[in-house]
């Protein structure tokens, strides 16, 4: 695949993006815009397809850079225990400071999803048995047991429905002034870019590492706070969104391989096209009416998931 | 110059490497031999700092190893363990140039693409340096392998069982680099290998491990010797001199 072909998919995409919805704005209105309409783009469908492309292009990376910290490709935010964790912390942030700002209740959450990752790192470290599928098995088990300490309390509380909403990610809530968080990650995805070299030799084992003079526990601590921070980003501003952190940096691993140098930027563009993909299906296929975002990209990655464990075993 | 001297090193009270000293010839072979569980792989990567020492020294070139930054010892010494089941996607060639990663942290310069070039021809994986790692047979890979090994283009290199899952024919072609390395190179070549005929006919000194002690070090004429393979084999062992090749015959 040829990135010019990704950045022109997104340019389209994003395109169509803005104008899908129950006011109908055509791409002529653009011309002569009523202020209404003005008021709509700016209101919704504006930040609505910059959530989508960042939350696609952030969580493409933190799969793939934990893919390669863990050197397992079937590990991602979302299969070990990171985004659980996220959740935990939001809930007990909310509990325990329910005055406190968003900003505060965010860094109370990014504290229990980095925690979270390392535990499951350390996990891995006991792990003798390092089989491919068993990996994310363990990750998998571990967030669930998050998962049930957070429902306890969200029960106790009475915040059910809040948890809810963080399981499943949602664009349709997206509005200006309530989207704007998102924007933390631009930074997280440059410094991914300047790290993607090292990232690559820490992905090669420690021992290779060390023999390259990386300093590897600094350079694996690091990536996991990229990775935390920005899962508890999205986890805030849409949700939690399956699959993509775990089948974007696979498809393009089958085809670019694993120099983040090289895979880093079609990487980044598969996943935010990818979203958007799901997301214009979403809100079409029952116009006026939406499917959940997490809904659509569920059915549709668990198939290619499927489809990439079928072709792993056929191919050890 | 590689001098050890009296290292040590345990693992939940047993003791798997003691008072080991020995100094390490430039620009020669040095092959470490022993039955399983002898050490010798601990003091490889002790050597080459994978894994801390409890006490002794490693002097490289007179200087402490614990004294050189990471960076700058990935320019003297590289090793290379085991390397039959790393999992990760790259091309030979992308492989390669992540040897020149100590030099360059990743931003080659024309210099360096020199280095992965000749690494790339002197392994003779020209024809096939845009493959991935995964698409080559074991053989293949091990080339690849030390062919990173080369571009890191350092004055020691260090092996953990290179011939392991190998071939005859492989293993007498990576035998015969690793001495190319040595006579045409000048490379310091030091590794723990398994069979004894490879390292009589391949190495210039010889270091027989057995149960974390040294047993016998010094140059392999005098090491390949009935008396000296009994006393770490536990094992009769015939000598018999093939084509000035000693070659120790011990299948019966």
């Amino acid at each position: 695949m040829k990135i010019r072909y990704l950045v022109m998919a997104l340019i389209v995409l994003s395109f169509t993006s803005l104008f899908i919805g129950v006011k109908d704005i055509t791409p002529l209105d653009l011309l002569d815009l009523s202020d209404d309409k003005v008021q709509i783009m700016l209101q919704s469908r504006f930040p609505r397809m910059v959530t989508i492309v960042i939350a696609g292009v952030v969580m493409s990376i933190s799969g793939l850079i934990m893919q390669q910290l863990s050197r397992n490709k079937f590990v991602s935010p979302t299969t070990a225990g990171t985004m659980d964790s996220a959740r935990l912390g939001l809930l007990l942030a909310i509990i325990i400071f329910p005055s406190a700002a968003l900003i505060e209740k965010m860094a109370f959450a990014f504290i229990f999803a980095l925690a979270g990752t390392f535990l499951f790192m350390k996990i891995l470290d006991q792990v003798k048995y390092k089989d491919t599928i068993f990996i994310p098995l363990v990750g998998l088990m571990f967030g669930n047991i998050v998962g049930s300490i957070s429902t306890f309390f969200a029960y106790k509380y009475d915040l059910i429905q809040s948890l809810n909403t963080w399981m499943n990610g949602d664009f349709s809530m997206i509005m200006s002034g309530r989207y704007e968080l998102i924007y933390i990650s631009i930074p997280l995805v440059i410094l991914a870019y300047f790290f993607a070299n090292k990232f690559t030799v820490a992905g090669m084992g420690e021992e290779f590492a060390i023999n390259l003079g990386l300093n590897y526990k600094f350079v694996v601590n690091f990536g996991l706070v990229i990775v935390a921070l920005s899962s508890t980003v999205v986890l805030l501003t849409v949700g939690t969104i399956p699959f993509i952190g775990l089948i974007v940096p696979n498809i393009v691993s089958l085809y670019l391989g694993d120099n983040l140098k090289k895979s880093l930027s079609h990487t980044a563009l598969l996943g935010a096209v990818f979203l958007l993909i799901c997301d214009i299906l979403g809100r079409i296929i029952i116009y006026p009416f939406e499917i959940p975002i997490g809904l659509v990209v569920g059915v549709i990655g668990s198939a290619v998931f499927i489809y990439l464990i079928m072709r792993r075993k056929a191919y050890e | 110059m590689v001098e050890v001297k009296s290292l040590f090193k345990k693992y939940n009270n047993k003791t798997v490497v003691e008072d080991v000293s020995i100094e390490i010839t430039k620009g020669k072979i040095t092959s470490f031999i022993g039955p399983n569980g002898a050490g010798k792989s601990t003091v490889l990567s002790m050597i080459s700092r994978l894994i801390t020492k409890d006490s002794g020294e490693v002097l490289i070139d007179g200087k402490d190893m614990g004294k050189f930054n990471s960076n700058e010892l990935a320019k003297k010494i590289a090793i290379l363990k085991q390397a039959n089941h790393i999992n990760i996607r790259l091309t030979i060639r992308e492989l390669v140039a992540f040897g020149r990663f100590p030099y360059s942290q990743g931003k080659l310069t024309k210099e360096d693409w020199k280095y992965v070039d000749e690494a790339i021809e002197y392994m003779e994986l020209a024809s096939m340096q845009d493959k991935f790692l995964d698409q080559l047979s074991g053989g293949q890979q091990q080339r690849a392998f030390i062919a990173m090994v080369i571009a890191q283009n350092t004055e020691y290199v260090l092996l953990d069982e290179p011939l392991n899952n190998l071939d005859m024919k492989h293993s007498v072609q990576i035998m015969k680099v690793l001495r190319r390395l040595a006579d045409e190179l000048g490379k310091t070549v030091i590794i723990v290998i398994h069979d004894i005929n490879f390292a009589s006919c391949y190495s210039d000194y010889i270091v027989a491990l057995k149960d974390g002690k040294v047993i016998q070090n010094g140059p392999t004429e005098q090491v390949i010797n009935s008396n000296v393979l009994k006393e770490i084999y536990d094992m009769d062992i015939e000598i018999q001199n093939i084509n000035d090749n000693k070659i120790c015959v011990y299948f019966t």
